[in-house]
């Protein structure tokens, strides 16, 4: 059995305690850009590998170096990845935030921080184990240069040691972290052992919180949602991204450069299937992706609010044009640079009716990782079989912080590649229509009309495709009843499409009369408010839109709840809003709980909203 | 592919006449230098044998912008937003690589709104053809001054412009275009062979064509006008363009008296001196040249710059010879064994 595992045995426990026992909450406060995250990780993925429901939060600033920045390990027995608003143990690190950290400590709580630091400690009610950082560094031979950075791997060997991490299991992770290399995997692992080996000497165990394995992360993976974003995107076949560097989104176009090159290359020439160019700006990144979806490519790209902003011109020409591309948004805070580093889920109402005049662009919201991997694959039928651009709002919480989830599983349908004509049936298209075929031409009553792409060599394939007003032929025309009939013909496509987004999830509870709603990652926190009302005696029903345009379910559920709360992360309660507008005979029993500090929601946050609303 | 009515000796050798070249009837101004691109690029393709389904045409917006439907009715066009027509064209381009891209802007779309997409399209060096159909004004919302018209041109509702012009030749020659030509519609002999080298070359193809706005800014001494063009063209060469199967009769010239620029696919760019020995794959000469009439206020015309070595941007990207739109499920879609090998990539 690895060291640490068993870290009660030589220790007192705190006898008149009963031990909190996988289910607490540790915050790692430290510098921004000391090397923390590898550490944090590193002790996430290790909890995950001894079998225990884990999930990680990073609140970082908008910074390279130098300002506070703090991550979150939730441990949860019975499986809670949401937020929670008090931190059992805290390894502080940051001298600077160092009252702050003992003030949001539960009382009975656990302080590690390293021993030089001067500031007094406030509070009696918890329990501190000082760590000689300096000193077992000092005595490792590790490089200065390097100091700094295996700093935090004392942290994690003391912490190991205290609460029960398996040291086997953090090899593990770091050798995954190091992509197997010997060197810097052993010169942080000597380091923990080091600080383990410290720590069991030195530190008595006073305190409640332990770890033991169990066997609830079988068939999990750990991943974050733009690389599933990423992946996703591979198994439907991307072949075009355009895109430009944004927080929170840019790790998914860069996990696109990551996998593509090994899941994408052809097996007979070994060339690559695929374009990805990171262009000059937003504007520029959308210009790329619609020229490419106009010739026949599954093209995308990924930002931010920021960025879409910037994209809104594109789209409604996009839209006007009748041009498939999908576009990841990774919500963050805003209006403007808002918060560039926090999450939130803001940008519903602007994605939707993006452009000026009428639009109305499809939304898929993933609202787990793994989901992150379905709408990848799923948002390119959908944007091509509909003609449309297709957003996909995705945020920081989801987008950048790593969560355990369900393996990712192979799509269960084919490309659709929707309504494309090539030479020979265009060809049969005329021969079939009396050689009647236009490019806008509503043959199937669907609203759909069928495309030809660049590069068929058909003497009448070819359309100028535009944003000016035109007909059914694509011809330029600026008489009213076209526009009206063109324009018409293309909100029919949005009706058309409540038969290809996902369908909401439900989730009954017996006896329940409250319906919430909510979408994308507010789903844990929502779960878990839901399970903290039950055991108040308020079941609760729960729907998890997964898609604009509603579908009859969303009109269904609604009209069963006489009160429905949707949760959501933004101040104005834009999804109600939505909801609202499109079926305004349900606003009677539509209310909104919305909290917009860029923080995820908590499940307790949810649960308060919820009961004060029903006391009243 | 022909149409029916052509008969065979009026045919190119892509057995096409040049009917099937042709766009629908212009909406410009009688008289718009546009125009006359437009019919010079009619019968430059006709004249390089393109076919019509192997091009896509792109403009922004603007006069210059509507243009593309004047010509080349077969080919596929997208006429996107006002200055963004670079990005549009490069997205559009990758679908596949075997055709020929023709985008046409103005100087408002290139040069006021759209310089930085202009920019990057040219430090990319993209393979196309990009024309700017210069005549310093904005036409379509009635005669304001563009980006290129001169320091203290005198406009009717407009005034005196107080700033200098950015020169189109110069902010492509030094975002390292591969191609740089100027023209003036109202030399469509030059027009037509210069637009042949472009198709021709491997990368970014600039063309900054002096082409007259015979409703806002056609003042006989303004530099965009037709009557300053027609008496102060200076051409710095002759051209003629040779296609590769073509062979030179380089005897037809006197020794010394034609430069002769070879193009990646063997075609050769004939230039015959004129007054002052011009080498168009001279950088610094090309600077020299550009800066000395900008100062001047002269209209030097002619290939400016040309560098046949570098690399296109298609060919930075190691694509398959299949056109990426033509593929299908098998050679997109990640097999299902794979699957596996990406979730245990995950931790």
């Amino acid at each position: 059995m690895a060291l640490g595992q068993q870290p009660t045995t030589d220790q007192p426990s705190s006898s008149d305690q009963t031990p909190i026992i996988n289910d607490f909450c540790i915050t790692f406060s430290t510098i921004n850009g000391s090397g923390s995250a590898t550490a944090n990780t590193t002790v996430l993925r290790a909890l995950f590998r001894m079998g225990i429901p884990v999930s990680g939060k990073n609140i970082f600033p908008s910074n390279i170096q130098g300002l506070p920045t703090w991550y979150t390990i939730r441990v949860s027995k019975d499986g809670y990845l949401g937020r929670v608003e008090q931190d059992d143990i805290v390894v502080a690190m940051n001298p600077a935030t160092f009252t702050r950290e003992i003030q949001n400590l539960k009382p009975g709580g656990v302080l590690l921080h390293p021993d030089d630091f001067r500031s007094e400690i406030t509070r009696d009610d918890i329990i501190t184990y000082p760590m000689p950082v300096k000193k077992l560094i000092k005595e490792s031979d590790t490089p200065t240069n390097l100091r700094d950075y295996v700093a935090n791997m004392v942290y994690v060997g003391v912490l190991a040691q205290m609460i029960g991490i398996d040291l086997d299991k953090i090899y593990m992770a770091l050798d995954f972290h190091f992509k197997g290399k010997k060197k810097a995997i052993d010169s942080n692992y000597n380091i923990i052992t080091a600080a383990a080996d410290w720590a069991k000497t030195n530190l008595t165990k006073t305190d409640v919180y332990r770890l033991e394995p169990m066997n609830a992360t079988e068939g999990m993976i750990m991943a974050d949602g733009n690389t599933a974003g990423a992946l996703g995107s591979i198994y439907g076949g991307v072949q075009f991204a355009g895109w430009y560097p944004i927080t929170p989104a840019s790790s998914l176009a860069e996990a696109l450069n990551e996998y593509l090159p090994q899941l994408r290359c052809d097996p007979e020439t070994g060339k690559a299937t695929y374009v990805v160019v990171q262009a000059e700006d937003e504007l520029a990144a959308i210009g790329m992706a619609v020229g490419a979806g106009f010739s026949g490519l599954r093209s995308m790209t990924s930002t931010s609010g920021p960025g879409l902003s910037l994209m809104a011109e594109y789209l409604g020409l996009a839209y006007y044009a009748e041009v498939p591309v999908v576009v990841w948004d990774v919500q963050r805070v805003g209006p403007s640079t808002g918060l560039p580093t926090r999450t939130a889920q803001g940008d519903i109402l602007f994605g939707h009716f993006i452009s000026h005049g009428d639009t109305n662009l499809p939304i898929l919201f993933p609202g787990s990782v793994e989901e992150c991997f379905e709408f990848g694959w799923r948002a390119f039928d959908l944007a091509e079989r509909l003609q449309t651009p297709v957003l996909v709002m995705s945020d920081l919480d989801l987008g950048m912080n790593q969560w355990m989830t369900k393996r990712f599983e192979y799509p269960d349908t084919h490309l659709d590649r929707g309504k494309i004509l090539w030479e020979e049936d265009l060809q049969k298209m005329l021969d079939e229509r009396a050689g009647d075929y236009g490019r806008y031409l509503d043959v199937d009553g669907d609203g759909i009309p069928y495309r030809t792409l660049p590069g068929n060599r058909h003497p009448k394939s070819a359309y100028f495709a535009r944003g000016t007003g035109h007909d059914e032929y694509g011809r330029y025309s600026e008489e009213p009843g076209v526009w009206e009939r063109v324009f018409t013909r293309i909100d029919k496509k949005y009706k058309t499409a409540r038969k290809y987004v996902p369908r909401p999830i439900v989730n009954n509870m017996e006896g329940a009369s409250i319906g919430i709603i909510a979408a994308g990652s507010a789903d844990p926190a929502v779960e878990e408010a839901r399970d903290l009302l039950a055991a108040e005696g308020i079941p609760t029903d729960y729907l998890r839109i997964r898609a604009v345009p509603f579908t009859d379910e969303i009109k269904e559920f609604i009209d069963r709840h006489e009160c429905n709360f949707v949760i959501e992360l933004n101040r104005d309660g834009q999804i109600k809003k939505l909801l609202t507008l499109y079926h305004p005979e349900q606003a009677p029993r539509l209310r909104y709980a919305a909290k917009m500090d860029g923080l995820p929601l908590t499940a307790h946050w949810i649960q308060s909203q919820i009961k004060c609303n029903e006391e009243k | 592919m022909t149409d029916q009515a052509t008969t065979s000796k009026n045919v190119n050798l892509a057995g096409l006449s040049r009917n099937d070249y042709r766009g629908l009837p212009s909406t410009l101004c009688q008289g718009c230098g546009h125009n006359s691109i437009a019919s010079q690029i009619v019968a430059a393709c006709y004249e390089l044998d393109l076919v019509p389904e192997d091009v896509i045409k792109f403009s922004g917006i603007g006069c210059s912008s509507k243009s593309p439907t004047y010509f080349l009715n077969r080919s596929f066009g997208f006429n996107g937003l006002h200055g963004r027509m670079p990005s549009l064209a490069l997205g559009a381009l990758f679908g596949d690589v075997t055709m020929h891209g023709i985008g046409v802007s103005g100087d408002g779309d290139t040069a006021s709104i759209g310089l930085g997409q202009f920019k990057h399209l040219v430090r990319r060096n993209m393979p196309m053809v990009y024309i700017v159909e210069n005549n310093g004004v904005y036409g379509l919302t009635k005669g304001q001054f563009s980006a290129t018209a001169e320091k203290g041109l005198e406009l009717k509702k407009q005034g005196i412009n107080p700033f200098l012009p950015v020169d189109i030749c110069l902010e492509a020659l030094v975002s390292n275009a591969t191609f740089v030509a100027r023209s003036f519609a109202g030399d469509p002999k030059q027009v037509k062979e210069l637009l042949k080298a472009a198709f021709h070359h491997n990368g970014i193809a600039i063309l900054d064509i002096i082409s007259p706005c015979v409703t806002f800014h056609n003042l006989e001494d303004s530099i965009h006008s037709y009557t300053f063009g027609k008496d102060h063209e200076a051409p710095l060469h002759e051209i003629s363009f040779i296609p590769p199967r073509d062979e030179i009769t380089i005897e037809d010239f006197e020794e010394g008296t034609v430069r002769e620029v070879e193009m990646h696919d063997g075609s050769v760019v004939l230039l015959k001196k004129l007054e002052n020995d011009y080498d168009p794959t001279d950088r610094s000469q090309a600077f020299r040249v550009l800066e000395e009439a900008q100062r001047n206020n002269w209209l030097i015309t002619g290939l400016v710059y040309v560098n046949t070595q570098m690399p296109s941007m298609i060919e930075t990207y190691d694509l398959p010879a299949t056109a990426l739109n033509r593929m299908t499920e098998s050679q997109l879609r990640p097999t299902r064994e794979s699957m596996d090998m990406v979730n245990s990539m995950m931790f």
